[in-house]
């Protein structure tokens, strides 16, 4: 494959802008509460934005060590919040006793596609385009 | 350099969509809020709702509000200011919505100060010393007591009528008529039946502008 490790890190930058932006929109403009876990998972897509804006200009491969540890982590939170919605894990155990329970939802496009399962997408994507990059490099 | 274009056309590509999307989601959103409010009168506008003004002023404020709100707090005033510069022609009308944890037993009381013709005082009292009996966003009915004092009330029969099941129904009914609505938070001015196309004091005062020219134009 041709694809260099620049381009997979800016699609990776491409899906976390994206991302960004459709969170800021579902809750600035469309005026949905994010519930507790939905920050969580914020606060680790939010600087992926800048990190990687950072490290395409000029292009420093070394970006992927900075900004995947962040996008495993949104992976996680993501997923655990799939699994509490799906109703695997019990409300009882996550931190939302006040505000929005995060066993809501808000938002169920084609009948299927929720705001978490959005935000797990999203961070799947960055993580295997990030990994790309990183095994690209080291070839 | 190439790809610093593609980065830059990417960028401002995402902020024109995040932008176009956000107008016409508002537009929209304005758009169904005018229909809701123009199917719903009969929820908006309930006679005895308490009432400030002149009853047949051509102008009609109703506000969904909870005692409890700071923003709620802050607008008072300037809706004051608003309707006594233009006396006799605009009516307020509050409607309860008591969001705030604990808020419904003030509300209450508040209801229940209307017998003894005491309303608007307490209110102004609530509000003056909102931190005192708000706390973390949770009201402590048990703290109003005391602030109450200098109005003078029979507390004894305030106490009595904050009880009374018509209170509670008349809440349960505003609470419904929010729903019905659409009001999620609060304050949320309605003005001669139309919502705000976006928060802000301007935009109701752009909005009571509107229907007072309305109302010369007649």
């Amino acid at each position: 494959m041709k694809t260099s490790p620049w381009t997979l890190v800016f699609a990776a930058w491409l899906l976390a802008a994206a991302a960004t932006l459709g969170a800021l929109f579902m809750s600035e403009v469309m005026g949905f509460a994010p519930c507790v876990l939905c920050w969580y998972q914020r606060i680790f897509m939010f600087p992926l934005v800048v990190i990687l804006a950072i490290g395409l200009f000029p292009f420093d491969p070394k970006v992927v060590r900075y900004a995947l540890p962040l996008a495993v982590v949104g992976l996680l939170v993501a997923g655990f919040h799939l699994l509490l919605v799906a109703g695997y894990i019990p409300e009882t155990l996550t931190p939302c006793r006040q505000g929005i329970p995060c066993s809501t939802v808000q938002v169920e496009w084609l009948g299927f596609v929720t705001i978490p399962l959005l935000s797990f997408l999203g961070f799947l994507v960055i993580d295997a385009l990030l990994i790309a990059a990183y095994l690209k490099r080291s070839k | 350099m190439k790809q610093k274009n593609i980065f830059i056309v990417a960028a401002v590509l995402l902020v024109v969509a995040f932008i176009t999307g956000a107008y016409f989601f508002k537009k929209q959103q304005t758009e169904q809020a005018a229909q809701l409010a123009a199917k719903n009168q009969v929820a908006l506008v309930r006679p005895d709702a308490p009432s400030f003004g002149n009853a047949d002023a051509p102008v009609h404020i109703v506000e969904f509000f909870d005692p409890a709100c700071g923003t709620c707090r802050d607008f008072y005033p300037m809706v004051k200011t608003l309707m006594a510069e233009h006396p006799g022609k605009i009516r307020l009308t509050l409607r309860y919505a008591p969001f705030h944890p604990g808020s419904d037993a003030v509300v209450k009381a508040l209801e229940a100060s209307r017998k003894q013709g005491k309303f608007e005082p307490m209110l102004e009292a609530l509000f003056a010393s909102q931190n005192v009996w708000v706390q973390n966003h949770v009201a402590h009915v048990e703290l109003i007591g005391p602030l109450l004092a200098p109005l003078g009330m029979d507390m004894g029969r305030l106490e009595n009528d904050a009880n009374a099941p018509e209170v509670a129904t008349m809440i349960a009914r505003d609470l419904a008529d929010a729903k019905t609505m659409n009001v999620t938070m609060t304050p949320e001015y309605f003005v001669n039946g139309k919502p705000l196309p976006s928060f802000g004091f301007d935009q109701l005062k752009s909005l009571v502008g509107d229907a007072l020219l309305a109302n010369n134009a007649k």
